[in-house]
């Protein structure tokens, strides 16, 4: 896993986006970018660069889930490892993400440990 | 109406006769029963009044939206709010314990460090003999062992402040839901206003949210189709494949 990935966080509440990019500086990512939600994100990933996302789902203009459909059905973006960290915890809207493509799924509230232990299985399936 | 007219006309025209007549008894029987129609006549606005009355009522009841917001989402936004006092609480108490924990390590350092300098100082001026430098050297060496462990303690307790903030973004979502609610009623307060003039008013469908946010314990996980937590979202993952 390379500490000098690129990471984009995407999160409505900017409380949200400090906590994840605190966090990852404390595992040693130093390198994030933040947007407010799919739409705005969607032109940063577009642009290239980005070697790691991580979305919330609910978020207004641009849900997470549209987001990840759209990073899917982008040629450029479809191995983009993608970690959705988000309240939404129904059953369905689980299955929902693993269907569309995430390679991860996070609930809030979550633990450091929580998000490190995801991070890296997330990085582990891939490299490995 | 016609048949009250005919008959009255009929109770009118004995009533003349009878007054023709004389017949005293007939008369008081006769006007006992004229006034009699005029009762009835009442009797059946008054019931009229009260079928509207009562249709009005029933067609209150029957408006699914206001049904429903008072009997569920009402209650259920008093549990919601509970939850955002319960985790704004917690929030509060997880940070001022870690503050309270952090403080006196913070002070101990800086005092001992205060210590430390002003002898370092003693030392470089050459004003310090060798057995006090021995003692001193002995004091650094603890005392850098000692920091690590603080600082250790400090930066843990500040990433546990960090964390706690995650509060904000849960009740924000709670507090906008609540908020959607309170406007969905005042919205249905007005119709309602509009339409208690007329009867018949199409109920409209409850509309539930297809992203249903944060789960609130006691309200949101009662039907078992949410994940309670992380370890249920591993288990549902790796039942998929991952």
């Amino acid at each position: 896993m390379d500490k000098n990935m690129k990471i984009l966080v995407v999160d409505d509440f900017s409380t949200m986006r400090r906590i994840v990019k605190n966090l990852l500086r404390d595992l040693g990512f130093t390198n994030t970018v933040e947007a407010d939600d799919g739409k705005t994100a969607l032109p940063i990933l577009e642009a290239g660069g980005i070697d790691f996302l991580v979305t919330d789902w609910n978020m207004p203009g641009m849900t997470g889930i549209d987001l990840l459909k759209a990073v899917r059905s982008n040629p450029n973006l479809v191995d983009l490892p993608v970690l959705m960290v988000t309240a939404e915890a129904k059953r369905e809207q689980i299955v929902m993400a693993a269907q569309a493509g995430v390679n991860g799924y996070v609930i809030k509230p979550f633990t450091a440990a929580t998000l490190k232990e995801k991070i890296e299985k997330v990085f582990e399936r891939i490299d490995g | 109406m016609t048949k009250t007219n005919d008959n009255r006309l009929t109770l009118a025209k004995d009533l003349v006769t009878a007054l023709e007549q004389g017949k005293e008894a007939s008369v008081d029987t006769l006007l006992t029963e004229i006034a009699g129609v005029q009762e009835g006549q009442l009797f059946q606005e008054v019931g009229k009044l009260t079928r509207q009355l009562h249709d009005t009522m029933t067609g209150f009841s029957v408006d699914s939206k206001i049904t429903s917001m008072t009997e569920h989402d009402i209650p259920d936004a008093k549990e919601r709010l509970q939850y955002v006092i319960t985790m704004t609480e917690q929030a509060a108490n997880q940070t001022l314990n870690v503050v309270e924990d952090v403080l006196p390590v913070s002070e101990q350092l800086n005092q001992k460090s205060q210590q430390l300098s002003e002898k370092w100082g003693r030392f470089l001026d050459k004003e310090m003999p060798f057995e006090e430098f021995k003692s001193m050297s002995a004091e650094i060496t603890d005392y850098f062992q000692k920091s690590n462990g603080s600082l250790q303690q400090m930066q843990d307790g500040l990433n546990e402040i960090l964390m706690a903030q995650g509060f904000q973004d849960i009740t924000g979502q709670i507090i906008k839901r609540v908020i959607d609610l309170v406007q969905d009623l005042e919205i249905s307060m007005v119709e309602l206003v509009r339409i208690s003039g007329r009867k018949g008013s199409e109920s409209e469908n409850i509309n539930e949210p297809n992203l249903p946010g944060p789960v609130v314990p006691g309200v949101d996980d009662k039907e078992g189709d949410v994940a309670a937590s992380q370890d249920d979202v591993d288990d549902l993952l790796s039942s998929l494949g991952f």
